[in-house]
């Protein structure tokens, strides 16, 4: 079973973990219907690094992994900074 | 008895006798010894018949790698019966046998084996009428062809699961693996060893290749499979019934060698061995294996073979080598046996080998050995991610393995030689302590390479894989596959080693191409003129040995929640049905079910009745921003919303679906009480915390769910009776108004009531500390004719007030607009999730809507998903459907395009029993679609 490490409880197994899609960046307000279409409904799939969203279910912590999809190696693991 | 001497029989325990049935007759083994060995020394070399034509088997490398030794034992099938040892009273039988093991009625089938090609299950089965594969043949095949008998009333103890972490698993304990696990707990890992037999040593155990003392400073795991190698080094070994899921830091996979086969005709009559096996007979359990023997030496292993017959004082007729073995012609010198340069190219004998034939010569003998090489165990290290490769020039099989964490040592890295193994283990030990952080331990720099293996060259012999014009030298001893089958398979057009696999059926039987893979792979090669490592073998996926369903079952746990008036439920007679996790009370009482509803419906609507809501979602939003939190949550205001009041809140995802609903009761102006839908209580809290991981907003959310019950207290009695008890929260009309919440104490008891109209009654939900439920359960009962109702009076209530039900009567596209509830969703904040979608899809106009229709009374055959039919075509489903008690004819939400939606038109649906049936679009409700009866009370 897959380790995935939590900012703030260290690797645990990946059962413990929800995945929740991929970091999009914003889209603007003023993006046109179709932009926002393509950003609701085609995810990139890009084979290299991407960031995700996870979450460790039992201490409810989101945080953001960078994972190479080809090698489903996670390169690291970071809470969220609140842009305060 | 055909018994050897000590020393020979190291696992043996002579002074206790063990007596075990076999095919109904007594046998009397050793305790420490298989049921294979067991029967080996009583001449018993056959032990089960072939899986399609039914041809005598017996064991061939006694290593737990073949089909050809399952038995069944007692109730459980498919036992090996070379790695299970014998014990008082088993009774053992052979499988796939009709009749005895010595005359099975259905080996003839062997005689028609040119009418059974290769790919027959794909073409001749097919007539002669389109039900005979049904009807005729499948059968048939079943009766033939089962591995095993199932005894559905058969119990096994429950398989126990274990968790294991160390620095270091080590999977295999021959001479590499305890190399790699010595060094490696000498220099301070905590080192786990794990082996398939009943001791360390492997190989060293039957071969006169030096003893292993037992180790030291680790932990040995005997009896112990890894079964499988997964992500981040996690791993499963089973021992006996247990299953350990072992967490290691470092992987070394010492597997080692599984000895091939020789492939001539007849190769598979029983009596014939692999080298080790006749060493393992002889060293291991003491049996002599036969009287006379034969020895083919393709590789230097076969001598040690002939070396262990002649020391059981064995003759051996002859020595075939079918090449020179150089530098162990010394050996072959002392062996004093007849050496003939060829190979073996027929086998002949009835259920037993009884003479070989080399060129035109026949020897007879009742024991062949035979000694074509080694596969590396590549099913472990593919299943890391190694790659299997062909060294053409040395005529090996070779792995390649690049994971970092997982190391190969030994025979399976290519160093099969004792010396070189045992230094190839040190090499990995040393890499593992490396990976570990660990200092290196105290061994020179040399052993960062293993040194060559003088018998290197000699490791693999390439024996000639041409079909025998006259068959019968199988490939693939578990699915009776020839040479010609392999061959056939590729000329019938597949090229590619996976087709030739699904085809041939080829590596599917019970050792998973184990003894075949190799041999398949260069007929492949062979027929399509392309390098053997271009072909490969089939992927290795895990288990890599068989595992006991039973084992992966272990214990059955469902998750299962009671709300903390469950006991309350059962006293009344509730009839309790799982919701998802949780257990809800249906109906209660007695008798005639429906009636037993409709008294609960009238009891909500006449008097007053209570609903156990103690499964709603519960959420409590905190923190200065927790308006605006919800205001970007929901569809509605609620940063507006002023303290005491409570608002319905509808969510959506970002596609403008609605996803779930609820209310939330503004306790403070930092503080939310906020309740879901009983299911997607777990998602909504997830994505809350996600939402605000992306907003960075000052909130914090606390899940109640399980530390708060609810009682909805509902009808137009529900103000008397709550006034009734004794409490500081005033019910009066005036001072609790509709749509308002207050927190306080009723009859003791800490609440937080809402008055909200689920049921289109008056109503008020008290949540409550979990624990003090039942306590405020109890006084509403003792307030006076209060009615206890179950979910089905429930959703006949929403349903005759048109209330939907997320999930019920939505699916993943519904919006608010089709829905109806255009007036939850605000059209001044700026920003909702799903409020871009809502706002987009608006535009794109409104195709369907959610309706409430009307039928009428006596409609029969409606359910839910009857279908909506426009011009005769379908055009929409029903959502909920239930006879209104209330009204006297059935009711429902129906999906209908929007032309059909105005109340009023006259909709067509097809009932369950086909029959078309009418009915009439109503207004938003069934049910006082003024809103009047919320201020109703008796």
């Amino acid at each position: 079973m897959k380790l995935l490490t939590c900012p703030l409880n260290g690797p645990r197994n990946i059962d413990e973990f929800q995945y929740l899609g991929p970091l999009r960046p914003e889209l603007s307000k003023d993006a046109p219907d179709a932009a926002w279409a393509v950003h609701l409904f085609r995810a990139e799939n890009r084979p290299g690094p991407m960031v995700e969203w996870w979450r460790h279910t039992p201490s409810n912590t989101v945080f953001l992994a960078e994972r190479h999809t080809v090698t489903d190696t996670v390169l690291r693991t970071w809470l969220p900074e609140p842009d305060a | 008895m055909m018994r050897l001497p000590a020393p020979f029989g190291t696992r043996i325990d002579r002074a206790r006798p063990v007596t075990f049935r076999f095919e109904g007759r007594a046998v009397q083994g050793f305790a420490g010894e298989t049921i294979a060995s067991a029967l080996a020394a009583q001449g018993q070399m056959m032990l089960s018949r072939s899986f399609k034509y039914h041809r005598p088997r017996g064991a061939f490398g006694l290593a737990g790698a073949e089909a050809n030794t399952l038995v069944q034992v007692g109730a459980e099938p498919n036992v090996q019966a070379d790695l299970r040892n014998v014990a008082e009273g088993l009774e053992v039988s052979a499988q796939n046998v009709a009749g005895s093991l010595a005359f099975d009625r259905t080996a003839a089938i062997g005689l028609f084996a040119r009418f059974l090609p290769v790919g027959f299950y794909y073409r001749t089965f097919m007539g002669p009428s389109r039900q005979a594969w049904l009807r005729f043949w499948e059968p048939r095949i079943r009766a033939l062809a089962g591995l095993g008998r199932v005894d559905p009333a058969a119990r096994f103890p429950e398989g126990e699961k274990g968790h294991l972490h160390c620095d270091l698993l080590v999977v295999g304990a021959g001479p590499a693996g305890l190399a790699a696990a010595e060094l490696a707990a000498r220099g301070g890992a905590d080192v786990v060893l794990c082996d398939v037999g009943p001791e360390p040593g492997g190989t060293m155990c039957h071969t006169p290749k030096g003893a292993a003392g037992p180790p030291e400073g680790l932990r040995v795991m005997t009896g112990a499979t890894c079964t499988g190698w997964f992500a981040d080094n996690w791993l499963s070994v089973v021992q006996g019934g247990m299953l350990w899921r072992v967490r290691a830091g470092q992987v070394i996979l010492a597997v080692g060698g599984i000895e091939q086969p020789a492939v001539f005709r007849n190769n598979d009559l029983p009596g014939i061995l692999s080298a080790g096996a006749v060493q393992r007979l002889i060293r291991l359990y003491g049996v002599m294996p036969g009287r006379r023997a034969v020895v083919l030496a393709g590789t230097p292993e076969g001598l040690d073979a002939a070396e262990a017959l002649t020391a059981a004082a064995i003759p051996v007729a002859a020595i075939v080598l079918p090449r020179p073995l150089p530098g162990h012609e010394a050996r072959i010198a002392a062996l004093s046996a007849e050496v003939i340069s060829g190979r073996i190219d027929e086998a002949d004998g009835r259920g037993r080998v009884a003479r070989v034939r080399v060129g035109n010569r026949w020897i007879s003998c009742d024991i062949l050995a035979v000694a074509v090489g080694q596969a590396p165990a590549w099913q472990l290290p593919c299943q890391a991610g190694a790659t299997l490769g062909h060294d053409t020039a040395a005529g090996r099989f070779t792995l390649r393995l690049d994971r970092p964490g997982v190391h190969l040592a030994g025979t399976v890295n290519g160093y099969a030689g004792h010396a070189a193994a045992i230094a190839d283990g040190r090499r990995a030990g040393q890499a593992a302590l490396r990976a570990l952080g660990l200092p290196a331990a105290d061994e020179p720099a040399a052993i960062e390479t293993a040194p060559k293996d003088p018998d290197a060259a000699l490791a693999f012999w390439h024996q000639p894989l041409a079909p025998d014009p006259r068959g019968k030298d199988f490939v693939d001893f578990d699915e009776d596959l020839q040479v010609a089958d392999l061959v056939n398979a590729v000329a019938e057009g597949y090229r590619e080693l996976e087709l030739v696999k699904r085809f041939s059926t080829v590596g599917m039987g019970p050792s998973q191409g184990r003894h075949s893979a190799l041999a398949t792979a260069r007929i492949v090669a062979e027929a399509t003129a392309r390098e053997v490592a271009e072909v490969g073998v089939a992927t290795a996926r895990p288990p890599a040995m068989p595992e006991a369903l039973g084992t992966l079952a272990g214990h059955g746990h469902t998750a299962e929640r009671r709300t903390a008036l469950h006991a309350r439920h059962l006293a009344l007679g509730a009839d309790m049905r799982p919701v998802g996790a949780w257990w809800r009370p249906y109906l209660y009482g007695a008798g005639d079910r429906a009636a037993r509803i409709a008294e609960e419906v009238a009891a909500v609507r006449g008097g007053v009745g209570l609903l156990d809501v103690s499964t709603l979602g519960k959420l409590e939003v905190r923190g200065p921003d927790a308006g605006e939190f919800l205001d970007r949550l929901y569809t509605m205001a609620h940063g507006t919303q002023p303290v005491g009041r409570v608002r319905y809140c509808l969510m959506l995802n970002e596609m403008g679906a609605v996803v779930d609903d609820g209310v939330a009761l503004r306790l403070a102006d930092d503080r939310f009480y906020v309740t879901s839908t009983t299911g997607a209580v777990a998602r909504v809290y997830a994505d809350m915390a996600l939402w605000n991981a992306q907003w960075g907003l000052r909130v914090d959310v606390a899940n109640l769910t399980g530390a708060f019950a609810g009682l909805n207290i509902t009808g137009p009695r529900a103000r008397a009776v709550l006034a009734a008890l004794p409490g500081d929260i005033d019910f009066s009309g005036d001072a609790f108004p509709y749509l308002s919440g207050r927190c306080g104490v009723v009859a003791g008891v800490p609440v937080r009531a809402m008055r909200i109209g689920f049921t289109g009654e008056l109503s008020y939900e008290l949540h409550c500390p979990a624990s003090l439920a039942p306590a405020l359960w109890d006084a509403v009962m003792a307030a006076g004719e209060v009615r206890p109702y179950g979910l089905e009076a429930s959703r006949i209530l929403r349903l005759e007030k048109g209330h939907i039900l997320i999930g019920q009567d939505t699916d993943a596209l519904s919006s608010p607009d089709e829905l109806g509830m255009a007036w939850a969703v605000s059209s001044k904040k700026p920003f909702f999730v799903g409020k871009r979608s809502v706002e987009m899809r608006r535009r794109l106009g409104v195709a369907r809507r959610l309706v409430p229709l009307a039928f009428p009374a006596g409609t029969r055959g409606l359910g839910e998903s009857c279908l909506v039919l426009a011009d005769g075509v379908p055009a929409g489903h029903l959502t909920s459907v239930a006879l209104s008690p209330t009204l006297g004819h059935p009711i429902a939400l129906a999906w209908v395009p929007a032309g059909l939606a105005m109340p009023g038109t006259r909709v067509t649906v097809r009932a369950r029993d086909g029959a078309v049936v009418t009915g009439d679009v109503a207004g938003h409700a069934f049910y006082d679609a003024g809103n009047t009866r919320q201020e109703v009370q008796k």
